[in-house]
């Protein structure tokens, strides 16, 4: 064993080179972080001196990855936020009702009359019919308005509703593969949205992800508190316009063709509006904030497509002289009279703007409606200031952890100390490549990881060189010793190793944020500590055995 | 010339303390227990859902002040500690009805009524965790812990005998007890981090634990005439320089990081200087006991012919 192959002795030297350049432009953070972002902007065409000079500030040739800042570490904030997929199986079975009313009434003189029980947005559709008799007909007809649910690749999934009869109440609802491939689609178009409205903030690099069946994983590095964010993602940003037949008060009550809406600034004022909207916001091609012309107050330009330039047109000049509601998940931004017919397809929105507010609501209408509303489940934010304090914190007691245990392992085994010594430094050098080249997130408990990384490190050594001192205490000579010390440490050191690491897949499997952040580093640091303690200085040691030859040995 | 520890060959008889180190253990838990079911755990917002606060004020924080302020809200249960240094304050305040929406609306109300009240208070960190994800982290957490035992247990079964496997897994139990009430006694707050502390400090100790065993089971097929008891006698006292040589780095790494490592993380980094005093005398005087107690058939089917017995990876024999 202490003959080491040519190869092996390449291959080892190969990757604690590779750990080593990998790991140097950490050592350079804001250097590199800076050429990236120049490289980034030029690459998105933003061309300007000042970018070509950040890119050139770090060599193309060397790597560039870095170990990402957990927002424990530079600030941001943290958002776990839950869609209401329900809100859009109940919206599929209330736009179901007036298709299943034409085609029950098709057949009025089979099913008799019928009417809908239970309430709006509930998870079924519920129809009574009158009279007994004709259920099983009306149920096939029900049966008929079914779609078949588009289940990806694998062609159609069946029905995307089922009807059951119980005595004379037909209930509709929908299929699990149609409640699957609905929540897919909204969850998809949520993210999709949430990605476009933070995108038009500008901040860099924010971590949009889904998690498990209906949540949203926010991470926005740089944002000082979770309420910004939360303006931006946390509306549903549902724009309709619709005519208003009168206003009243908190006692009004709507008709059968009307809702009541409240008055966004004044909650005593509410409108009774026509329920079917004129048009809604998905028309919307443009929004940009800016100043009425007259008052100077902030508002919100807009601007339709074609279809619904056509469409606003054409109702505006119906309607000229009647009052219309701008409504934003439902509530009345505004209500003007139409003073005449608007046909540029282009209009305004103006309320109690603030510049901010404004500003806000035009990326919105941008970014477009989520199919749900969202509701925050964790926040955390962590203030920058706080964030450079525990890196600095982290580096100092890293620093710290790492020169004590330097010292310690020099002090009790002496030369064979210095190697494990080299060998604990390329472990943490190896460590940091695999964690910039993977792209992972350091977070404070990450540190400890790191720091507990190094403690644990050096146990193979222990191990190793302990049992090489009863080898040589028993009387062998010293390679004998060497080698059996290297032979007999390394079941303990696998069984020992593969524990741990045990606990930190289970971690990382179970555990979320930075206890996530921990378990990587701990799991990345076994593989590592172990790789170094055992090819790293057993090179060392061959390779001193082998020009020392010496008679006696001391560890 | 070399700094040592302890002495080359140590023939300390820790079988012979067994009873002193049983019944410490033994009161130690009951003890755990009992304050953990009397007192219980000071549950940080991970597990109890609610808001966290940390900010930082012009010279040292006036905490009546800044209580009297949060406090006159009508939040309900509002906690106003010092955090590190006499300007930064933490401020914890009980779930609000409702998920997250209804809490950052307090989260809202707080800043500004203290802003209003404290000149120049700046807001480092705050943390909103609603009951649905609190109850979900609170299972995470259990599980996590539960599961790495059992996979644990799993593994050593696979690598030794099922006393050994036994032995280590009350051990690990042992430990993670023991921790647990540690952090009831001292109301220090338990929160996610810990959670990933314990499991740490189940893999280190499992991991101190399993190179005794090695030994043990190596010494095993060495002297197979030797009594059970002088065989762990023999092996702990082998493998002592070892577990103590490594503790003892792990421990400087530690303390480096409770020191100077910041307030966020010292709750963590004490649970985990902690489990490895309690895991380094776990696995030298309670698992090995266990092992003892359990008895180990040692009649080897196989003659031990095929070379070092510590590289028999097939040593499962139950």
């Amino acid at each position: 064993m202490l003959h080491y192959p040519a190869w092996k002795t390449a291959l080892v030297l190969l990757i604690c080179a590779a750990g080593v350049l990998f790991a140097a432009p950490n050592a350079f953070y804001s250097t590199v972080e800076r050429a990236n972002d120049g490289r980034a902007a030029i690459e998105a065409g933003r061309i300007t001196p000042e970018a070509e000079a950040d890119a050139a500030s770090w060599p193309s040739y060397l790597p560039s990855s870095l170990v990402n800042l957990g927002l424990d570490l530079r600030g941001g904030a943290h958002l776990l936020v839950e869609v209401a997929v329900a809100d859009v199986h109940a919206e599929r079975l209330d736009a179901l009702w007036p298709e299943a009313r034409r085609a029950l009434r098709d057949l009025r003189d089979q099913v008799g009359p019928f009417r809908r029980i239970g309430r709006e947005g509930a998870q079924t559709l519920s129809i009574r019919l009158e009279q007994p008799g004709g259920e099983q007909i009306a149920a096939e007809a029900l049966r008929d308005l079914a779609q078949p649910v588009s289940a990806g690749l694998l062609g159609a999934g069946g029905p995307d509703i089922s009807v059951d009869v119980d005595g004379q109440t037909l209930t509709v609802s929908l299929t699990e593969g149609a409640i699957a491939a609905m929540d897919d689609r909204t969850m998809a178009q949520s993210l999709e949205i949430v990605r476009r409205r933070i995108d038009e903030t500008g901040t860099r690099e924010p971590t949009i992800q889904r998690q498990g069946a209906d949540r949203i994983l926010v991470q926005v590095p740089g944002i000082g508190s979770a309420e910004e964010l939360l303006a931006i993602i946390g509306k549903t940003a549902k724009l309709t316009f619709h005519m208003v037949d009168s206003v009243t008060d908190a006692e009004g009550q709507a008709g059968p063709n009307q809702i009541k809406l409240p008055d966004a600034d004044d909650p005593t004022r509410f409108y009774l509006l026509e329920r079917q909207a004129l048009i809604t916001g998905d028309r919307l091609t443009d929004a940009q904030p800016g100043f009425d012309s007259r008052t100077s107050q902030p508002v919100v330009n807009f601007r339709f497509d074609a279809a619904g330039a056509r469409r606003f047109g054409e109702v505006t000049a119906a309607n000229v002289g009647r009052p219309f509601a701008i409504v934003l998940d439902d509530e009345v931004i505004t209500a003007p009279n139409i003073r005449e017919p608007i046909t540029g397809g282009s209009g305004q929105i103006s309320g109690s703007f603030t510049v901010e507010t404004a500003a806000n609501l035009s990326i919105l209408l941008r970014a477009g409606a989520l199919p749900a509303e969202i509701t925050v489940l964790e926040q955390r934010t962590v203030g920058p200031d706080l964030g450079a304090d525990s890196i600095a914190a982290g580096e100092i007691a890293v620093v710290v952890a790492f020169a004590a245990v330097l010292i310690v392992m020099l002090a009790c085994y002496g030369m064979f100390g210095l190697y494990a010594n080299i060998a604990l430094i390329i472990n943490v050098a190896l460590l940091l490549a695999i964690l910039s080249v993977i792209g992972a997130t350091l977070t404070l408990p990450g540190i400890a990881g790191i720091v507990l990384t190094i403690g644990m490190a050096v146990d193979a050594n222990v191990l190793i060189f302990e049992r090489i001192r009863e080898e040589l205490r028993a009387g062998k000579p010293p390679a004998r010793a060497i080698e059996t010390g290297y032979e007999r440490a390394f079941t303990a050191i696998v069984d020992a190793n593969v524990t741990t690491f045990i606990a930190a897949v289970l971690l990382f499997a179970i555990g979320s944020g930075p206890v996530k952040g921990f378990s990587v580093t701990l799991g990345v640091g076994i593989v590592t500590s172990v790789f170094s303690a055992i090819m790293v200085t057993r090179l060392m040691v061959a390779v001193w055995f082998a020009r020392a030859r010496p008679k006696t040995l001391t560890v | 010339m070399r700094l040592k520890l302890i002495p080359d060959d140590t023939t300390f008889d820790f079988m012979g303390w067994r009873k002193l180190a049983v019944g410490l253990s033994a009161a130690l838990i009951v003890a755990s227990l009992a304050v953990t079911a009397l007192v219980g755990l000071n549950f940080g917002i991970d597990f109890r859902g609610g808001i966290m606060i940390e900010a930082r004020t012009e010279g040292p924080a006036d905490i009546g002040a800044i209580r009297s302020a949060a406090g006159g809200l009508g939040l309900g249960d509002v906690a106003v500690q010092e955090f590190g240094a006499p300007e930064d304050v933490l401020i914890r305040i009980e779930a609000q009805d409702g998920e997250g929406d209804a809490q950052m609306q307090v989260v809202g109300q707080v800043e500004a009524a203290l802003t209003e009240a404290i000149g120049g208070i700046e807001f480092r960190r705050v943390e909103v965790v609603g009951p649905k994800v609190s109850g979900e982290l609170v299972q995470q957490g259990a599980l996590a812990v539960g599961l790495a035992v059992v996979f644990m247990l799993i593994y050593i079964w696979l690598r030794f005998e099922w006393q050994f496997a036994l032995g280590a897994v009350l051990a690990l139990v042992h430990d993670v007890i023991l921790t647990i009430g540690v952090f009831s006694a001292t109301s220090l707050e338990f929160n996610l981090s810990i959670i990933a502390a314990l499991l740490t400090i189940v893999g280190y100790s499992l991991n101190d634990t399993v190179i005794v065993f090695d030994r043990i089971r190596e010494n095993l097929r060495k002297f197979k005439q030797m009594p059970l008891s002088e065989v762990l006698n023999l092996s702990i006292n082998e493998t002592l320089s070892r577990t103590l040589m490594t503790s003892g780095t792990t421990l400087v790494a530690l303390i480096a990081l409770w020191a100077l490592g910041g307030e966020v993380i010292r709750g963590f980094t004490l649970a985990m200087i902690w489990g490895i005093v309690v895991g380094t005398y776990s696995s030298i005087f309670i698992a090995s006991v266990l092992v003892l107690r359990m008895g180990v058939k040692r009649d080897w089917s196989k003659p031990d012919k095929a070379g070092p017995s510590g590289t028999n990876f097939s040593g499962a024999q139950v």
